[in-house]
């Protein structure tokens, strides 16, 4: 039966192109090979059809096998120190002091060891030592070493009492270098084993790492800030001075609970300070942190020049722009002045030039005859003619003035020039700034 | 040969051969599993001999003379078997016949004759007749003599632990059918119910027994099952909580009877406080309170006292503890998230606890089935599934021919590639970042296999795009909106200001395409219509895709996915 899916396929989209409808665009990822369990109806089916009729030898068997995913764990094979001598002849009455993961082999994994580890390790322990083993063996190692190794497994399977012991395991501390050491170099290579050994009081996981030279700002920063502010679940009940029994007095009883209870604070109080002290060293050291002041100072040093080349950029820009304005009104005024005197020129030139050019007028009315055929003009032709040249120079512009002037210049015959001034009356009619009629003397 | 003999038919049960103890079980008629109650009416029968005047005693009564016949009392011998001296830890034997060295096994030396002088017994020996009782158990029950079982045994049990248990059933007169493992025993268990529907699903086996803990993610995929991960504790079990006791009534008793001495100290007031501890932990398991009573505990004195069930899970409040450890280590071991876990399968007698189960119900999603009878009142009883599994698939293979049982388990028909990522569609949108993937063949899903499924349309259909792609689940992890801080009155700030903090972050499960496979168009599709996309991937991993319109004219669409280059546990 098939799946019934409720949301809708997507529309095919606009251009798509396959062959026959179909396009292949990867192959399945390489599958993991897999055992699986020959139980079940369904597996019975399978087995069937694979068979079909074909049996299998020793030799196929082991190639099938080959590149099966296991599940199953090897024995703790990685686990395996040597044992010390002295430390099978322990006594388990004294198991406060003993080294609980040196007695399970785990010396080098410490607080790191895996709760699986931890059990893989005892495992392995009780099956060499177990009194039952010794006494096969003709050991008269007895029982006690076995019972360390209980009590090493009661401690470190239990997260609680893991902790106590953790707390206090030396065994797993790294010394700070001095700072002597540390200034010969090797910083990183020196503290960061030393914070990573305190990280593991660390309640926040994971704890950043000092890095290397290549750290930058922020993170040291963050670094440091983390260590400043570290919240640590070490305690130190492991080292109480053992509670007496019901048996001594109630009184007494009390009285080493308190002290204890002192003595966990006080201790909790100097740890609290010698990891302040420890990061307060390292942070002293830490040549970056240096560096990240200078570069803050260079680049404060920056700023400031900048800040100032630029204050003074700015003024001189200022002044420029000042003088560059007075200049340039100080040109303005002066082209003024220069258009000025060359208009009063040209006006006085062109006054002049229409003075003459009048002059020229007049002077061609009366070489003309006062426009007077015919002998000598009347003295009211005389008089027309006169007021007539002057009404009509009036009229003119000082350029249809020069023109005319130009007309009569060097005219000496009567009937040209009046000949002239009639077509420039005219003209004046024609072009509305004169009257018709208006000049008597040329009509 | 001429003489054609009548060969009797098998008749075959199930056994589980614990090292706290064993129990039978058979296929009725109707294909139900049951288990088989022996004489003295236990269904759970302890793996215990003892011997007393050269009489051989099995089961409860051979238990009980673990407190006056311990050093002719055999228990906790099943992990032994197969195994050298060197290898075993004789720690749960401590009150009983100790394992010792012989040539290169491991025996006992008891006396189960009337002799005066005791006589070594090899584990081998030791479980024939174990087993020998348990096929007159169940023989007599059913009335015909049992010639053959399907056997369970811990996933870590190894070919020679397999070899010489088929060896110690042979002398029993009891062929092995077939050793299957014990989870996938439980699994079976509960999927050849009537009532359970074959659905693919991640199943967390926690076999919580006496003296050891297993656990194995089982995937099931069409009906068959493959082992993900396991992981054993041989420090975590039933043995573990009767301490917690044991301490418990002994502390208390030493405060009433100073003088008496600790009943710890001394092998018989121990082996009382052991029996009686077990006894009060398991009725703790039904009732909220139950009594401890034990005839002259320890300096001749009788101790009486209660204790009630929030006491007990108070004092074994640890204990609890490293058995979610355990199953919750196991998940991540698989490479899996809690929330890839479909169902957790308790099984074992220590499943019984309600706390124990409790407490899985509280590390694990809502949505995940905890099979335990504190959980689920539909559950089997825990400490049957073993046997109940092993009798089904007795009942399927009883008629088989011995090669045939020997070639069905071979590895070259075992050893099967798996799919490495789940198969599956795009809905919604061919984008793949906007496409919601829909899931056809799950990851871990055994090849060859084929899967359909049918899928809607748009609603005025038209032609579609059918884009088959690997999917690859990831957790998407929701952090609580920080709650704007409400203007309240500043007096109540303090009390409200802890809740805020409790707000858990929510997690779920999100597909994201990890590559595109093929894309098949198919055109036309009236309006309200559903393709029918098929999948088949071969035993080389080669696929073909089939798309077509259900109950369209048209013949759809067939394309090929050509097998990957390398089909290894490698990167393709
Ligand atoms: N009802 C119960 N409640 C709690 N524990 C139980 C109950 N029944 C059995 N047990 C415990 O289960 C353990 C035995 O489990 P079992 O699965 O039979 O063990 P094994 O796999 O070691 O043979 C014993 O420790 C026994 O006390």
């Amino acid at each position: 039966m098939a799946t019934q899916v409720q949301l809708p396929l997507p529309v095919l989209p606009d251009g798509w192109a396959g062959t026959n409808n179909f396009k292949a665009s990867g192959t399945l990822s390489a599958p993991n090979q897999r055992n699986l369990e020959p139980v079940g109806p369904h597996f019975l089916a399978h087995a069937r059809r694979k068979r079909h009729k074909r049996t299998f030898s020793e030799d196929d068997r082991i190639q099938a096998q080959e590149n099966v995913k296991k599940v199953e764990d090897d024995d703790a094979g990685e686990i395996s120190e040597p044992e010390d001598p002295v430390m099978l002849q322990r006594d388990a009455k004294d198991w406060k002091n003993q080294d609980h993961y040196a007695v399970l082999g785990l010396s080098k994994y410490r607080y790191r060891a895996t709760e699986d580890q931890i059990k893989r390790a005892h495992r392995k322990k009780v099956l060499r030592h177990h009194p039952d083993k010794k006494a096969a063996a003709g050991s008269d190692e007895g029982d006690s070493f076995f019972k360390c190794i209980q009590k090493a497994t009661e401690v470190l399977s239990d997260p609680v009492k893991r902790r106590q012991f953790d707390s206090v395991d030396e065994a797993a501390d790294v010394e700070p270098p001095s700072k002597k050491q540390t200034q010969k170099g090797n910083f990183y290579k020196l503290w960061g084993p030393v914070f990573r050994a305190e990280g593991r009081f660390s309640k926040a996981q994971p704890v950043p790492q000092l890095g290397n030279d290549k750290a930058t700002k922020e993170d040291v920063e963050k670094f440091y800030d983390f260590w400043y502010n570290f919240d640590s679940w070490r305690s130190f009940e492991y080292q109480d001075e053992d509670v007496p029994d019901d048996t001594e007095s109630r009184d007494q009883r009390r009285h080493i609970e308190k002290k204890n209870m002192n003595a966990r604070k006080k201790k909790k109080t100097e740890d609290t300070a010698r990891l302040r002290g420890l990061v307060d060293q390292a942070l002293d050291l830490d040549e970056r942190i240096k560096k990240f002041k200078k570069e803050a100072h260079a680049e404060k040093n920056k700023k400031r020049f900048e800040k100032e080349a630029a204050e003074k950029k700015a003024k001189e820009d200022a002044q420029k722009a000042k003088e560059e304005e007075a200049k340039l009104t100080k040109e303005k005024e002066e082209s003024e002045k220069a258009d000025r005197a060359a208009g009063k020129k040209a006006k006085e030139a062109a006054k002049n030039a229409a003075k003459k050019n009048k002059r020229v007028v007049r002077a061609a009315v009366k070489d003309g005859n006062y426009f007077y055929s015919g002998g000598d003009a009347p003295a009211s032709q005389i008089e027309h003619a006169l007021n007539d040249a002057d009404s009509l120079i009036t009229k003119l512009d000082p350029d249809e003035l020069a023109a005319l002037t130009a007309k009569l210049n060097g005219k000496t015959d009567g009937g040209e020039i009046t000949k002239i001034f009639k077509e420039e009356s005219e003209r004046l009619v024609s072009a509305g700034k004169a009257q018709a009629g208006e000049f008597k003397s040329l009509a | 040969m001429s003489g054609e003999e009548e060969v009797p038919p098998r008749v075959a049960i199930g056994i589980s051969f614990g090292n706290s103890n064993s129990s039978i079980a058979y296929t009725t008629g109707e294909g139900k599993a049951e288990v088989i109650a022996n004489e003295e009416g236990d269904r759970q029968i302890p793996s215990i001999l003892s011997y007393v005047e050269g009489e051989e005693f099995q089961g409860t009564q051979a238990k009980s003379q673990l407190v006056r016949n311990s050093a002719n009392t055999v228990a906790y011998f099943r992990d032994f078997l197969g195994q050298d001296f060197k290898s075993i830890d004789p720690t749960p034997c401590h009150q009983s016949a100790h394992p010792k060295e012989h040539e290169t096994t491991i025996a006992f030396s008891i006396r189960d004759s009337e002799s005066e002088t005791p006589s070594t017994v090899t584990v081998s020996e030791i479980t024939t007749r174990h087993l020998r009782r348990l096929k007159t158990s169940a023989s007599d029950f059913l009335g015909k003599p049992v010639t053959a079982a399907v056997i369970t045994v811990p996933t870590n049990c190894t070919d020679a632990q397999k070899e010489a248990l088929k060896i110690a059933a042979a002398a029993a007169d009891l062929e092995v059918l077939q050793f299957i493992n014990e989870p996938t025993a439980a699994v079976l268990a509960y999927d050849a119910r009537p009532e359970s529907e074959l659905s693919d699903k991640i199943t967390v086996v926690a076999d919580l027994g006496g003296t050891r803990s297993d656990v194995a993610v089982i995937a099931s995929r069409g009906g068959m099952y493959s082992i993900l991960a396991t992981a054993h504790d041989y420090n975590l079990g039933g043995s573990q909580l009767d301490q917690v006791l044991m301490d418990h009534f002994a502390k208390e008793f030493l405060k009433k009877n100073k003088s008496a001495g600790d009943p710890r100290e001394n092998d018989r007031s121990l082996a009382k406080l052991k029996l009686e501890s077990e006894a009060v932990k398991k009725a703790l398991s039904l009732g909220a309170s139950a009594n401890f009573s034990v005839e002259s505990l320890a300096g001749g004195i009788d101790y009486t006292a209660t204790v009630n069930r929030s006491r007990y899970e108070l004092l074994a409040n640890k204990v609890f503890a490293s058995f979610t450890r355990l199953i919750t280590g196991v998940v991540e071991k698989a490479g899996l998230d809690v929330l890839d876990i479909d169902e957790i399968v308790c099984s074992g007698g220590t499943s019984h606890t309600p706390k124990i189960a409790n407490n899985l119900r509280a590390a694990f999603p809502e949505s995940i089935t905890i099979y335990a009878p504190a959980t689920n009142t539909s559950s089997l009883n825990p400490s049957e599934l073993a046997a109940r599994g092993a009798a089904i698939q007795a009942s399927l293979i009883q008629e088989f021919e011995k090669e045939d049982v020997e070639q069905s388990t071979h590895p070259m028909v075992t050893v099967t590639p798996h799919l490495r990522n789940a198969i599956g569609v795009l809905l919604i949108s061919g984008d793949e970042s906007k496409g919601k993937f829909k899931t056809i063949l799950e990851a871990e899903t055994p090849v060859p296999v084929r899967r359909t499924v049918h899928v809607t349309t748009p609603r005025e259909g038209g032609d579609v795009l059918v884009k088959l792609c690997e999917g690859l689940r990831e957790i998407k992890v929701t952090k609580p909106e920080p709650k704007p801080k409400a203007e309240k009155a500043d007096e109540d700030d303090e009390d409200d200001d802890d809740d805020d903090d409790e707000d858990e972050e929510t997690r779920e499960k999100v597909w994201k395409v990890s590559k595109p496979l093929a894309e098949a168009a198919v055109k036309g599709v009236k309006k309200g219509g559903k393709i029918e996309v098929q999948v088949n991937v071969s035993a080389d991993l080669e696929v073909v895709v089939i798309a077509r319109e259900v109950g369209g004219k048209n013949e759809g669409v067939r394309g090929v996915l050509s097998k990957p280059d390398v089909v290894e546990n490698g990167k393709a």
